[in-house]
């Protein structure tokens, strides 16, 4: 008998239950508002499709954002008690769980992702993120971090999970009574202003949440405004700094969460085929674009071997291809400026002579791709075990000892995650009370949730997202 | 450990029962290779599972996996109320599952208690349709050696095809590997030319380093597929489970060459069940398992939802179970 070949037949998810509009405008004191400034196109990457014409704010823009904002501060937000704050969130909370497929759809258009990922992560996630913190906007006296809020928070955020990040920003400060202005990112702006929508579909007293849009110098003005008491960004290390610099010499509270370089860490009693998977998981989730994301592979010599053959033949399994598609694993670059980026360092990683691997897999041809590639053969001291790659790109690396495994996972300027895989519990937990990195898996990698506290060490950032850590940012 | 060997030919399980890896001297021995395999941990096994289960096989790629499932069933009836007539009944659906379309695939086999299987190989003739028995004291297994290999003889010159085996929970739960070992040689030899499955009986072993452990001493016993259960003891065939054993008989045939078959039983009901089974097979072991040669549901309501399923797919209509035959 003939061997049948399985192959998938396209299944794609339907985009008619999305209405994208031709151009947008700011989400200022519950109502769209044209910009002063002029517009920027936002594009599906996946087919360089541009989706729609979207306000760019200008200085003059964010300041009325600001004022609106301080406006709801002053006259409702802070005023009101917890538990009709809580109704609000709950209230949102419940309309994202009710358009969630809107919003995963609209997400994998604009940035990219796989529905797969957009529909069984990150809105779930988002959900749960409005529904956790609506439990404490009344229980705030026993958080531990008292329970007055600190006014006005700008917010921006990255477009790597642009409605994830908006909620572990918008969802704790709207807890502690704060009011916000929030920036997205300027190639994933859609979810937020769809989530706008949602804002005024819960009712939610104008200017609590302000939404203004844009690149770099929208973000400027918006840390920058005088009327501002907290600053939080989650984004580059690069532009962190360039924040911090700002914000340093007036009263505004700052929390960043930034880049990693994170060390997945296999040992050679690890439970290979769920280790495989976690790397999988760390590096390839989300094309790579994860602050988290287990970029550096470190595994025990004795395995390295075995754990390379069954980490390429997985990878060869790796479905790349239209977002949209419900079978899809690994979808579109974000932009063309990343895609540059992750060449530019793929490229440094074979010219400093490390050996280079990619997933046989074919490309679309439009749109912006890169193939699930791993580096064997790196050292510390090459780029690509050094720099951020914010790619599906795999360094991997070997050692010897536990002592040894700790000192190059620790050995990064970041320290933001690290993943340990071993069937022996008392070296997960040695090992995880030596690695200087926020978050520490063992025996999996990339889990969210939004009891859970999350955030960096070093050029990491500074500042805890989630759990009841998450609120300290937003109160006083 | 286990990898690095070119896989030059792939063959069924070799006529010497011989162990190719030779760990089986003695307890000791054994228990150190069994438990020198890597874990499994038992989150993780099951996150992977359910997310190859949210694959979306439509259109062609359902058509596809429809009739490959349909040919994939051992059609099963282990019932104490079986009669001649019932296991004739069987034979005839097994043959032509869906009378009504000839390109209905066959399935695989049917699969019946050792008595039944003179008249389940006269129901299925010249058909190609396998018959399969259950012996060994089936489901417990609890009966003495000697009574197990007459039962596995009595089967086998009644005309069965195929074994299918209970191995010695208690034995391998207590540690005796070897024991475990030594009773699938004997009844592997007992089978003569009939191809040997042996059941684990997962929902008795419990832990999924238990499954592995068990695929391991059953393939390395000479067993031509690893079977999760006798569908007598819940749970029975479940998507991680089977993604276990898919994941042994790929590292077994890096190791030796020799490729063993896996037959999830009990329990998968539904097509949508099978062709999640499918999806793992495909993306786990590879396609070199999409066979029925290396691929069985054992089933017995399982057939009419796959019938029902593709005379949706070929009429666009959704017929209901009057419009297939019912056992």
């Amino acid at each position: 008998m003939a061997r049948t070949e399985l192959e998938y037949a396209p299944a794609p998810e339907s985009r008619s239950i999305v209405d994208i509009r031709a151009s947008y405008g700011l989400f200022v004191g519950g109502e769209f508002v044209d910009g002063h400034g002029s517009s920027f196109k936002t594009v599906n990457p996946a087919t360089e499709e541009v989706l729609a014409e979207v306000a760019e704010a200008d200085e003059h823009d964010v300041d009325l954002a600001v004022k609106a904002a301080r406006r709801a501060y002053d006259r409702v937000w802070s005023r009101m008690p917890g538990a009709e704050r809580a109704k609000y969130l709950f209230r949102i909370a419940r309309i994202i769980a009710e358009r969630s497929r809107e919003l995963a759809v609209l997400e994998s258009i604009d940035n990219g992702k796989p529905i797969r990922e957009a529909r069984d992560v990150d809105v779930p996630i988002v959900a749960a993120h409005f529904f956790y913190y609506a439990g404490w906007a009344d229980k705030l006296k026993h958080s531990g971090y008292g329970e007055t809020p600190l006014g006005v928070a700008a917010q921006v955020i990255p477009w790597n999970f642009p409605l994830m990040m908006l909620a572990w920003k918008v969802a704790p400060a709207l807890a502690c009574g704060n009011t916000v202005v929030l920036k997205p990112a300027e190639t994933t702006p859609l979810t937020a202003l769809l989530f706008a929508e949602i804002c005024q579909q819960a009712e939610l007293p104008p200017g609590v949440v302000n939404i203004v849009t844009g690149a770099g110098s929208t973000g400027q003005a918006l840390v920058g405004h005088p009327d501002v008491d907290k600053v939080a960004f989650t984004g580059s290390t690069e532009v962190g700094k360039a924040i911090a610099r700002t914000v340093a010499g007036t009263d505004k509270r700052l929390t960043l969460e930034l880049g990693g370089k994170a060390a997945n860490i296999v040992f050679d009693d690890a439970p290979l085929d769920q280790a495989v998977e976690g790397v999988v998981n760390g590096i390839f989730f989300n094309q790579g674009h994860v602050c988290c994301a287990g970029s550096r592979l470190l595994v025990q010599e004795s395995v390295a071997e075995e754990v390379l053959h069954r980490l390429k033949r997985r990878m060869a399994t790796l479905r790349v291809g239209d977002p949209l598609d419900k079978n899809t694993d690994v979808g579109a670059i974000n932009s063309p400026e990343q895609l540059a980026r992750i060449r530019e360092l793929s490229a440094a990683g074979e010219a400093e002579g490390a050996e280079r691997w990619t997933a046989p897999c074919l490309l679309p041809d439009t749109g912006w791709w890169f193939a699930p590639t791993l580096f064997t053969d790196v050292t510390q001291a090459h780029r690509i075990a050094r720099e951020e790659i914010f790619g599906p790109v795999l360094s991997v690396l070997t050692f010897r000892t536990p002592a040894e495994a700790v000192v190059k996972a620790n050995n990064t300027p970041y320290g933001l995650s690290a993943g340990i895989w071993s069937d022996k519990g008392s070296r997960i937990l040695q090992v995880a009370s030596q690695l200087r990195a926020g978050v520490v898996w063992a025996n999996t990698f990339n889990q969210f949730d939004p009891t859970s506290p999350f955030g960096g060490y070093k050029e990491s950032g500074q500042g805890r997202e989630g759990g009841r850590h998450g609120l300290e940012a937003y109160l006083r | 450990m286990l990898t690095g060997m070119a896989v030059d030919a792939v063959e069924h399980a070799p006529e010497t029962t011989a162990a190719p890896l030779d760990v089986a001297r003695s307890d000791a021995s054994l228990r150190r290779f069994l438990h020198g395999l890597p874990g499994v941990d038992q989150v993780g096994a099951e996150a992977r599972a359910a997310a190859l289960g949210t694959r979306s096989i439509k259109t062609t790629a359902k058509a596809t996996a429809l009739d490959l499932a349909i040919s994939m069933v051992d059609l099963t009836t282990l019932e104490g109320a079986d009669t001649v007539g019932k296991v004739r009944a069987l034979g005839a659906k097994a043959v032509h599952p869906d009378p009504s379309d000839p390109t209905c695939p066959r399935v695989a086999a049917v699969c019946v208690y050792p008595d039944m299987v003179a008249t389940a190989k006269a129901a299925v003739g010249a058909s190609g349709v396998k018959v399969a028995s259950v012996a060994t004291a089936f489901p417990s297994g609890r009966a003495a050696l000697d009574v197990k290999l007459a039962d596995t003889r009595d089967a086998v010159e009644a005309g069965a095809d195929e074994i299918d085996m209970v191995i010695d929970r208690g034995a391998f739960l207590s540690g005796h590997y070897l024991a475990v070992y030594e009773e699938i040689v004997a009844v592997r030899e007992a089978c003569g030319p009939a191809h040997l499955k042996v059941i684990l009986e997962t929902g008795e072993l419990a832990t999924y380093d238990n499954v592995r452990r068990a695929s391991w001493l059953a393939m390395l016993a000479g067993g031509h597929f690893i079977k999760t259960s006798t569908g007598k003891v819940q749970p029975a065939a479940t998507l991680p489970v089977t993604m276990v054993m898919l994941e042994a008989v790929r590292d077994y045939r890096e190791a030796t060459g020799v490729q063993i078959g896996v037959k999830p039983a009990g329990g998968i009901r539904s097509a949508k069940d099978a062709v999640k089974h499918l999806v793992v097979v495909n993306e786990v072991a590879g396609p070199d398992w999409l066979d029925p040669d290396w691929f069985r549901f054992g089933a017995s309501t399982l057939l009419n939802d796959l019938l029902m399923q593709r005379i949706k797919l070929t009429t666009g209509r959704y017929s209901g179970p009057d419009y297939v035959t019912v056992d």
